[in-house]
């Protein structure tokens, strides 16, 4: 019962209205959780299922790049291909979007380009969100010195610009892989999300439920895994979705200034960087993987948004 | 306030400490060697190089080396450029005019523009306007700055003609526009898109409806009342946002060829130039805390209920 009481209470926190539904009884069947309500919500949306599609197809990409062209992104010819101009009838054949300078496709490099974006964002989003709410969760619950020595550690990385912060880690390495790149932005990205989670738990923490759970003698890691957690995380997803876009534009900025990932390694952001160069002869160049490299990140930005509202039990 | 005030600027100490610190180690305990850089292909001459490394006091430890940097600092002096052997802050000195000047426009433009747009649309919410307000914003936050960078400097500049493309006197204001809006571009849309859901929030909010039941006019209790209280978390915002800017300037600076603070920083990195790098960025801090501070004070200034003893 403690379960479906506390999950009703994150709802009911819009306004009077639900509460008094809540309030005049037991719901016929199983109590609706908050996530089940926003998954209803979700699925009927387009701003929803479009860029869940997207980003679907990314994934497929990013992991089978193979089944999307036949050529190797690194295969040159430049005696054929040197500059070619896009063949935009031909679809999804190497030639469709044009070669390079260096006479290899376009359209392949596009397409194996991605395995570096989505890997880097996601496994950022992920490195962040763990180690972020811990440290959140921490601060928040325990409060006293633990919550003033973890907020000044927060408050320090805070204060180091993230995108100048990740150049100077990264400058340093000769060979950046993704792991390192992946370890840069990780190192410099956590304290958003701590941020939430700290403010998101220190409310928590005085709502009945908790009460009730701590007076009922439960743990403490038992309150901050089943109690706080589950309805702490909402802020905190919606926000790591949103950061998402935000670390793969990272990523290409990086790669744009020569800092991100090295060669041979295929990205959005260097193949936009050796094309600003060609900008007046073949624009063609820049073109397409910018426009491959704004729809990823607005898939992400659409998903976080439309998962934000979904979650917001103030817009219901 | 004048003990607020002080109370913040203690509290910004330790935090300036932690940040530069962590910026000195991230330079100096991890490989790259500015002084074999000098000598770039060719063969150093060791001899030479040793002395060097013994003036600029490399061979301390690097404990050592950041508590004399520590200390330098205290004094106003940010260490020598390596390869100039210039003053660090006369070096940011003659770079920082055009960045400021750039930072300062672009800000503007988020201002202005983006609080602007972002009013309209949270007051025609649902309508045709706000839809198509909400989409432009997507669009920029979506594009890269260097994307929109290379955009701008390509249609409007070149194929249109309107504007100069590369910025050949940074003195000159209307040489800077297109800089300025490719690095205003991004936190423009998110500044309008946050007034936006601020203002949807606030204006069916009771004091709203208080102002419009003792008679106010729609255009008052908007600017006044509406605006007024739908400013705080976009004031957040702008504030964090100004040191992001600097950052950004990295990008817009090479696109089109200022010569200021980002250009001085993303050649002293490739230069593995120590000093410079971290005077830069602690120069970024101090600027970041400051802002927060100043963001801090305004909040006061819009919500009359927030007072600091």
């Amino acid at each position: 019962m403690p379960d479906a009481l506390e999950k009703e209470a994150v709802p009911t926190a819009g306004g009077p209205a639900t509460v008094a539904v809540v309030e005049a009884g037991p719901a016929p069947g199983r109590a609706r959780s908050l996530w089940s309500d926003a998954w209803r919500d979700l699925r009927r949306k387009p701003t929803f299922v479009i860029p869940a599609f997207v980003i679907a197809l990314l994934l497929v990409m990013a992991a089978f790049p193979g089944w999307f062209t036949s050529v190797s992104p690194r295969e040159a010819d430049l005696a054929n291909n040197f500059l070619r101009e896009p063949e935009l009838t031909h679809f999804f054949s190497p030639e469709w979007l044009g070669y390079n300078q260096q006479g290899q496709s376009i359209y392949a490099r596009m397409i194996y380009g991605t395995r570096a974006s989505i890997v880097i964002g996601i496994s950022v989003t992920a490195l962040v969100l763990v180690f972020g709410s811990l440290v959140g969760m921490l601060a928040g619950y325990f409060g006293g010195w633990i919550d003033g020595l973890l907020s000044r550690v927060i408050d320090i990385f805070l204060g180091i610009p993230f995108l100048l912060g990740a150049m100077v880690v990264l400058v340093s390495f000769d060979t950046r892989t993704e792991w390192t790149v992946i370890l840069a932005l990780a190192f410099l990205g956590w304290t958003t999300i701590a941020r939430v989670m700290r403010g998101s738990v220190i409310s928590i923490k005085q709502s009945d439920y908790v009460v009730a759970a701590r007076s009922l003698g439960a743990g403490t890691w038992r309150i901050l895994l089943r109690h706080v957690l589950p309805n702490a995380a909402a802020p905190v997803i919606v926000v790591a979705m949103i950061a998402l876009g935000g670390y793969i534009t990272a990523e290409a900025v990086l790669s744009f200034l020569g800092i991100g990932l090295t060669e041979p390694a295929i990205s959005w952001g260097g193949d936009i960087n050796r094309a600003g160069g060609q900008i007046r002869t073949a624009s063609f160049l820049l073109l397409y993987p910018s426009l491959l490299l704004g729809i990823t990140i607005l898939s992400f930005l659409m998903l976080g948004d439309a998962v934000r509202d979904a979650l917001d039990p103030k817009l219901r | 306030m004048g003990r607020y005030v002080a109370r913040r600027l203690l509290q910004m100490i330790p935090v300036f400490i932690g940040s530069t610190f962590i910026i000195f180690m991230m330079m100096y305990a991890l490989p790259g060697d500015p002084i074999r850089a000098l000598w770039g292909e060719r063969a150093p001459d060791h001899a030479q190089m040793a002395a060097m490394r013994e003036e600029l006091g490399l061979n301390d430890h690097i404990l050592k080396q950041y508590w004399d940097y520590l200390l330098g600092l205290l004094q106003g002096d940010f260490g020598t450029q390596i390869r100039s052997r210039r003053e660090v802050t006369e070096v940011i000195g003659d770079a920082l005019p055009a960045t400021l000047r750039l930072t300062v426009m672009a800000f503007s433009i988020i201002v202005v523009v983006g609080i602007g747009l972002g009013l309209v649309a949270g007051l025609r919410a649902g309508r045709k306007t706000d839809t198509a307000i909400l989409f432009v914003t997507l669009l920029l936050i979506s594009l890269p700055v260097f994307v929109i960078g290379y955009l701008y400097q390509t249609y409007p500049g070149q194929q249109w003609g309107w504007i100069t493309p590369v910025v050949q006197d940074s003195e000159n204001w209307g040489d800077l526009l297109l800089p300025a809006l490719a690095l205003a571009s991004l936190s423009l849309a998110y500044v309008a898109r946050l007034t936006r859901s601020s203002i949807v929030e606030n204006r069916r909010a009771d004091y709203m409806r208080t102002a419009k039941a003792k008679g106010l006019t729609r255009t008052r209790a908007v600017r006044v009342h509406l605006l007024r209280n739908s400013l705080i978390p976009v004031v957040t915002f702008l504030g964090v946002n100004l040191g992001e800017l600097m950052t950004g300037a990295i990008v817009t600076e090479g696109i089109f060829n200022i010569h200021g603070i980002g250009r001085l920083v993303y050649s002293a990195l490739n230069e593995r130039e120590g000093a410079t790098v971290v005077g830069v960025v602690s120069f970024v801090i101090v600027v970041y805390l400051v802002v927060a501070l100043i963001v801090d004070l305004l909040y006061a200034v819009l919500d009359p209920r927030i007072r600091y003893a």
